[in-house]
């Protein structure tokens, strides 16, 4: 099955970044979720919470806005600021 | 003659003090570097994508925008000087300021008003010196300025720029900074941040020759809202980042040449250190040899 590549990247530095099955963000109108082969889509978050399903590991971030990139599987999440570390659950 | 071998010995020593200032700047300096330079790595992929999702935006819409479009209404116009906090840092903030200086008369000789925005204490000290009234100032650890204070100096330009006349709106920011190109070259750089040509983001990677149409959420005006103040924020943290390493670069060298110099001056005091007792001895020994001449006549 085709994996989304994720970049989470916050103004001075990436904070994460590796092959995703599913995210989820809040985007403007309400919480977007992208699977692989997603159409390319280029949309504002709110602050809100930004979940990564990962082979094995899931992690959760609070952003405070910024937005969101999707591209041929290539999902870039660009922070203003990032409240919590990742914790892989 | 005494005397003058004993101040030769305190100059060296003084010298020597100096010597090792200037040695622990370097060092200092040189370690800093490192630090600044990973600093604009780590930014680098947030700027990417950015630019990149504005040259999407800018490629599928033709919305226009504030930030975008040409001001006439007014002919005032901002200029950000980004200078450093402390000096012993050899021409660094002189050349800075020496090209805004140029870019200021440039701009008046347009027939413009300019409102002179200033970072790190240095410009912010030359220009009060002067006289000179300035619309902004910033001072702030400018060997590592982080994201918040570029967030900060960004608002202030941004909000200058959409303001209306009456409250001192300008319709044009230009930004003076020194570019890092390596080690031993930094050069004073002028750009001409707003109104924002975004032509020069649309340069996508090579595999993706045509840009995808891009669905927008919750509209494109809404989406080049968001972007274009994070792309001008984005844009100032980089020439921070860039005026940082160039300072401290600037400021590695600077130190390397003071201890050189050091060296150089110690060793010609020591020359005369060393003749002035070799003179001393002469004198001595004459003194003595006459003395026994004398002794042996009488």
């Amino acid at each position: 099955m085709a994996q989304l590549n994720v970049d989470l990247v916050a103004a001075d530095r990436k904070i994460w970044s590796g092959r995703a099955q599913r995210v989820t963000a809040p985007a403007a109108d309400g919480e977007i979720g992208i699977l692989a082969d997603h159409s390319p889509l280029l949309s504002v978050l709110r602050e809100g919470s930004v979940r990564i399903v990962a082979e094995g590991e899931s992690l959760e971030l609070r952003v405070t806005g910024g937005f969101l990139s999707v591209d041929s599987n290539q999902v870039t999440i660009v922070a203003d600021s990032v409240e919590s570390v990742p914790a892989s659950r | 003659m005494a005397g003058s071998q004993r101040v030769y010995k305190q100059r060296i020593k003084s010298t020597q003090s100096l010597k090792k200032m200037f040695r622990a700047q370097e060092l200092i300096a040189a370690s800093r570097i490192g630090k600044a330079r990973d600093r604009t790595a780590a930014a680098s992929p947030y700027a990417r994508a950015i630019t990149r999702a504005v040259s999407a935006v800018a490629t599928h819409s033709t919305t226009q925008h504030p930030l975008t479009s040409e001001r006439t209404d007014t002919n005032r116009v901002a200029v950000l000087v980004v200078a450093s906090d402390r000096g012993m840092a050899g021409a660094y903030s002189a050349s800075i300021i020496r090209e805004t200086e140029r870019l200021v008369e440039r701009l008046v000789a347009e027939g413009k008003e300019v409102a002179l925005y200033a970072a790190g204490r240095r410009a912010i000290s030359y220009y009060s010196f002067r006289g000179r009234t300035l619309a902004g100032t910033w001072s702030y650890g400018s060997d590592a300025p982080n994201s918040e204070i570029a967030g900060e100096i960004a608002d202030a330009l941004l909000g200058a720029f959409l303001a209306p006349v009456a409250e001192g709106g300008v319709s044009e920011l230009h930004i003076v900074y020194t570019q890092f190109v390596n080690m031993v070259t930094q050069r004073p750089r002028v750009v001409r941040m707003l109104p924002l040509e975004v032509v020069e983001g649309v340069a996508p990677a090579g595999k993706h020759d045509v840009l995808p149409l891009y669905d927008f959420e919750p509209s494109p005006e809404a989406v080049l809202d968001a972007l274009l103040p994070r792309y001008v924020r984005s844009r100032i943290f980089s020439c921070l980042l860039d005026a940082a390493a160039s300072e401290l670069a600037a400021r590695q060298r600077a130190m390397h040449t003071a201890t050189d110099n050091a060296e150089d001056l110690i060793r010609n005091y020591t020359r005369l250190a060393n003749q002035a007792r070799q003179a001393d001895i002469t004198q001595e020994i004459s003194e003595i040899v006459s003395g026994a001449d004398a002794l042996a006549a009488s």
